[in-house]
This record gives structure tokens, C-alpha cells and sequence, in this order.
């Protein structure tokens, strides 16, 4: 339950609130008439924006999904009830980068030369299995929920934070969450990849002005970061009631096992999300993603500002129930009015662009591999971005069903919980982008372990507000330190898949067909010193 | 699509090696906890735990960047070498 940190409602702050968000509601519905291509019909129009984005626009776009209420909401938080333990979260953004560098050109070079859309594409075309492909499917759609289940925690909180909301009828409580929920559901059905790019670029705008003003202006009135600090050293020194510190500034040796794989498998996870990919895909070159790499740590540092602004919630004497409240509250405390109705704008779209952008990744997935490969495989161009934008819509009815059901005081589970599942596709989509050594077969079963693992484990963790999915950490069995289960659960997976390739392999187990040649991994950025034209966007599309 | 010409260079080259180097050195910065799990020296007030992170950030920027110019040269280098 969260709680109301106060009882009146801020009128300034939301009328500013509300203007903001009627303004991108209208861009997003515009969007649908930005660089509209012949065949809007098309998935690929649809849900890849045409693959046609350039650096900035991709800049913006991956920015849009890789930063989001988790940056502004959900890690402050974190930091803010604990310390140091929440700052894993800067690493896991520096640690990405190289992965990007490393694996996504290979991916995008591979599915523009055979029109992959989604990641379960490439599997199926890499290993000729559409039971692992279906695999790969389902858990992207499984481990988005709850991803965006977290940007709706995020609006919910700035809602609570302004006074609407609060009630204790709860239809009268979840309301306000309902129509945003329901303003982004229109425009994402209506505009698919577009809108959020667009949207994007609104929000970054809003995120950097708060942001500079929060990092400036907020130390200075605090009496700066010696002082904040020293008041952050004296909340998590102080016992609480069981007679232990309650967090620490710096991680003690028994933390640093879980700050490190937590900081690892998150990075790991990050790309293996449908949404990433998708905005992978839509950029116009493979160039243009590693160049990209090189400029999206713009993002990380922006991260690192915003965590430490949980320890100056602690100076300011902010005290709320629910963690999330914190850094709304923060805002709301210390800056005028109208300008905290700017700050709570930037959060709410900053929550909505990468919601949508989630929503249409998981629909993709829906579309293609479930809905083409088992349902109807002989759907036109028209049935699946008909299809594909009723299940984004469904998707979001999931997460809805997260937020409304789950405890959400430490909403960064929520991430950590999706980071958990999305993992175990790693051995299937980077061993396949380098190898067609693992067999499809060992592939499912690693997957099936690592899955069932994962879930277990992380069903078995209390907290002191619920007795299942309480945390994402755990022992790692045989080494003894509490650890990131998602990792743990990954090199299972991956054990397990080495050792049955051996096993099959010797069998001489039926492998899959590869419809995949070694050259086209490196198509077109085989020779990136030459323009070469845009590729073509097979998938239905005929332009 | 024209036949692709088989390399000729050696896969690992020096320039490669660098690169390899670029993109791991990160990896080895944070996930060795210990090595910056200490409040002093402080920065402006910010504990090194904090500041430092931060600080990687920047460096692992420039090191994507370096290795992405790297790697850029020795695409054109094959290309050139492969005289089409």
C-alpha cells in the first residue's frame, strides 16, 4: 500500500503537471504523421519506425528505455533506503556499453539480411527450433511486465506525491494511474515506434533541465555534499529496531559479492530486453550502434547524479513509508511550485515514453513468434500490426496487474525480477551471434533450468513487506556470498547447455537447419568505410 | 551480393588486442569492488565510492570511443587490403 505523503492537493505543480502531459499526448498522436513511410501497414512501419533512425533519433530512442523511472524513481529509492547497495546500478550502466559494442552490430547485421524483427526471429533462424524460439518469445513478453510494471510505479508515485490519489477508496486511489495508463495505450496503439521516439526527445529536455537544476540547486540548500552526506552517514548508523545500521555508505565486505553480480547481470540483462533490441533494429546503419555506444554514457552519468540525490532526501529530512516517495517528495519540498510540476512531468513522461516502447517490443514478439508461428501462419501484413497492437495493449494490462497486486516499496525488484528471466535467453541469442556450436536442444534445457531456478529462488526470498519475491538476491550455492540470482541462475543455464551439447552432439542428435551464413554477420558493417544504401526492410513490407 | 573475399590478415592484430583491452578494462574497474569501497579520498564532500564510479563513467567513454576509432581503422585497412 503506498501511502499519501501529504493531504492536500498541489494545484500549481499539477496544473503544470497536466499541461506537459497534454502537450506530449498531442505530439504522440502527431507522430503517427512523422516520416510516414508508403506501408504504414506494416509491422516493420509499425514497430520498427521503418528502421530508418539515424544516431540521434536511436540516441534518443535507446536513451528513452535504458533511462526511465527506474533512473529517477526506483534507484534513488534504493540508495535512499539503503546507500551504497543502490549504486550498483552506475556500474551496470558502465558495463553495458562494451556489451553493445561487442554484440549488437552482429545482430543488427544479421537480421537485416533476413528481416529479423525480434530476437526469437534469430533464434528460429539460427537454430531451425521454433520451440526455442517460442521459449525466447514468451519469456521477453514474461520479463517486460513487470519492467513496465515499474514506469507505471514511477507515475503512480508522482501522482501520490501531488495529493491525487491518495484516497482510501482504492478505484478513486488507482484512478489517476488508470488514465495515464490509458492516454499512453491510445497514442502507442495509434502511432507505434514513432510516438516514443518523438516524445523522446521532449523528455530528455525536461529530464536534463531537472536534473541540472536538482544536482545545482539542491547541495546548495542542503548546505552541500559534506552535509548531506554527514546526515546520510547518521540515518544508516543509527540501529533500527532489530538493533542493526541500516544501510551503509560505503559497501561492507559482505556486500560486495552482491553489489558486483548485481551490477554484472543487470548489464547482462539490459540488452537481451525485447525493447532494446527493437530500438537496436530501428537505427539505420550498424555503424550507427556503435557509435552510439560512445555516446550513450552521456546517460550513466546523469544516473549517478540522480542516485546521490537519495542520500540529499535524506539531509532534507524527507521521511516516507514507501521508499518510491522519496525523491517526488524530495521535489516537491524544495522547489517552488511550479517548478516541481516540471520536475513530476519529466518523471511521468520520462515513465510513459519507455512504457510504450516496451509494450510495442513484447507485441512484436507476441506478433511474429507466437501468433505468425502457431496460430496464423499465413497472416497478411495488415493481421499482424492489427494483432500486434491489441497484445501491446494487453501487455500494459499486465503490468497494470503488477502494480495494482505487488508491493511496490522497492520497486527496483520489479527491474531486478525481469533482469532474472530475460538472462536465460543470453546462451541462445549472444552463444548463437558467435557459435552454432551449442545444440538447440541443450539450449531449451539450459533455459528451462536457468528459468525454473531463477523463479524459484526468487520466490523464495522474504522481505519484511511480503513473503515471496521479496528481493532478487540470494547464496550462491558453492561459493557461499549473497549474489544476484539472475546470475547465478544464468550459469546454471549455461552449465547445463554446455554439458548436453557435449552429450547430443555425440548422440548425433538432429541439429536444426542454419539459414544463416557466416558473412552475414558482419553485412554491410563487413565494410562500414563505405556508404552502402540503407538495407532493405524485408518483413512485409514491399517498398 | 558480391563473393566475399577471403582475409588474408591474421585475425589478432595489435590494434585488435588494444580494442579487446578497451572494452575490458571496465569490466575489471567495477566489478572489483574492494579496490574502491573506501569514503576517502573525498571530493567536494563525495565519499571516493561515489566519485569514483563516476569518474569510470568518463574513462570507460573514452575507452569505447578509442576502441570504436581503432576499430573503424582496421575495417578500412581490411577493405583497402582486400583491393576490390
Amino acid at each position: 500500500m503506498t501511502l499519501a505523503a501529504n493531504d492536500g492537493v498541489n494545484g500549481v505543480a499539477l496544473g503544470v503537471f497536466i499541461f506537459f502531459f497534454l502537450a506530449v499526448t498531442v505530439i504522440g498522436f502527431m507522430a503517427a504523421r512523422w516520416r510516414r513511410a508508403e506501408n504504414e501497414q506494416s509491422l516493420d512501419e509499425w514497430g520498427l519506425g521503418g528502421r530508418s533512425f539515424g544516431t540521434w533519433v536511436t540516441w534518443f530512442l535507446l536513451g528513452g528505455d535504458l533511462y526511465t523511472a527506474y533512473t529517477f524513481v526506483a534507484v534513488p529509492a534504493a540508495v535512499y533506503a539503503a546507500g551504497a547497495a543502490g549504486f550498483f546500478a552506475v556500474p551496470y550502466t558502465i558495463l553495458v556499453y562494451p556489451l553493445i559494442f561487442t554484440f549488437l552490430p552482429r545482430l543488427w547485421s544479421v537480421s537485416h539480411k533476413h528481416g529479423y524483427v525480434t530476437t526469437s526471429d534469430f533464434v528460429r533462424g539460427r537454430f531451425g527450433s521454433k520451440g526455442l524460439s517460442l521459449a525466447v518469445a514468451v519469456t521477453g513478453i514474461l520479463a517486460t511486465m513487470p519492467y513496465i510494471a515499474l514506469q507505471l510505479v514511477g507515475i503512480q508515485a508522482v501522482l501520490d506525491v501531488m495529493g491525487i490519489g491518495g484516497s482510501s477508496n482504492w478505484f478513486v486511489k488507482d484512478l489517476p494511474l488508470l488514465i495515464a495508463f490509458a492516454v499512453l495505450a491510445a497514442y502507442t496503439y495509434s502511432s507505434g515506434l514513432r510516438a516514443p521516439a518523438l516524445i523522446a526527445f521532449v523528455k530528455d529536455t525536461l529530464i536534463y533541465i531537472v536534473i541540472l537544476v536538482a544536482i545545482i540547486y539542491i547541495p546548495i540548500k542542503l548546505g552541500g555534499f559534506d552535509d548531506i552526506f554527514a546526515a546520510a552517514r547518521h540515518k544508516f548508523e543509527t540501529p533500527n529496531a532489530a538493533g542493526k545500521p541500516t544501510g551503509a555508505l560505503v559497501p561492507p565486505e559482505a556486500g560486495q559479492w552482491t553489489y558486483a553480480t548485481l551490477a554484472l547481470g543487470s548489464a547482462l540483462a539490459l540488452f537481451m530486453y525485447p525493447h532494446s533490441i527493437t530500438a537496436t533494429l530501428s537505427s539505420r546503419s550498424r555503424n550507427v550502434i556503435r557509435r552510439n555506444t560512445t555516446i550513450l554514457p552521456l546517460y550513466s552519468l546523469m544516473l549517478g547524479l540522480l542516485a546521490l540525490l537519495g542520500f540529499m532526501a535524506i539531509a532534507a529530512g524527507v521521511k516516507v513509508k514507501n521508499g518510491q516517495l522519496a525523491i517526488p517528495q524530495l521535489f516537491e519540498d524544495m522547489f517552488p511550485d511550479w517548478f516541481a510540476g516540471v520536475a513530476f512531468a519529466a518523471i511521468g513522461i520520462g515513465a510513459l515514453v519507455p512504457a510504450a516502447i516496451m509494450s510495442i517490443a513484447a507485441a512484436n514478439l507476441f506478433t511474429r513468434n507466437i501468433y505468425k508461428d502457431f496460430i496464423k501462419p499465413d497472416a497478411t501484413p495488415e493481421q499482424e500490426t492489427k494483432v500486434s497492437k491489441l497484445v501491446s495493449l494487453l501487455v500494459k494490462v499486465g503490468a497494470l496487474v503488477f502494480v495494482l497486486t505487488m508491493d511496490k516499496t522497492v520497486a527496483i525488484n520489479f527491474q531486478l525480477l525481469g533482469g532474472i528471466w530475460i538472462l536465460q535467453t543470453f546462451p541462445s541469442l549472444v552463444g548463437g551471434l558467435f557459435t552454432r556450436w551449442f545444440h538447440r536442444w541443450a539450449l531449451l534445457a539450459g533455459w528451462a533450468v536457468g528459468m525454473a531456478y531463477g523463479t524459484l529462488a526468487a520466490y523464495g526470498v522474504a522481505s519484511p513487506t511480503q513473503k515471496h519475491f521479496g528481493g532478487s538476491s540470494k547464496e550462491i550455492p558453492g561459493i557461499g556470498e549473497i549474489g544476484y540470482i539472475g546470475l547465478t541462475a544464468f550459469l546454471l543455464n549455461v552449465a547445463v547447455t554446455v554439458v548436453l551439447t557435449v552429450v547430443l552432439r555425440a548422440l548425433k542428435a538432429p541439429d536444426g537447419v542454419d539459414e544463416t551464413s557466416p558473412e552475414d554477420y558482419t553485412a554491410d558493417a563487413g565494410d562500414p568505410g563505405v556508404q552502402t544504401e540503407l538495407p532493405p526492410a524485408t518483413a512485409g513490407s514491399t517498398h | 551480393m558480391p563473393e566475399s573475399t577471403q582475409e588474408r590478415r591474421p585475425v589478432i592484430t595489435p590494434a585488435r588486442v588494444v580494442i579487446a583491452l578497451c572494452l575490458i578494462a571496465p569490466f575489471v574497474a567495477m566489478l572489483w569492488v574492494g579496490s574502491y569501497a573506501k569514503a576517502d579520498p573525498a571530493l567536494a564532500g563525495i565519499p571516493f565510492f561515489y566519485w569514483y564510479q563516476m569518474l569510470w563513467v568518463v574513462i570507460s567513454t573514452a575507452l569505447t570511443m578509442l576502441a570504436y576509432k581503432l576499430w573503424q581503422h582496421d575495417q578500412q585497412g581490411r577493405k583497402a587490403g582486400e583491393g576490390k
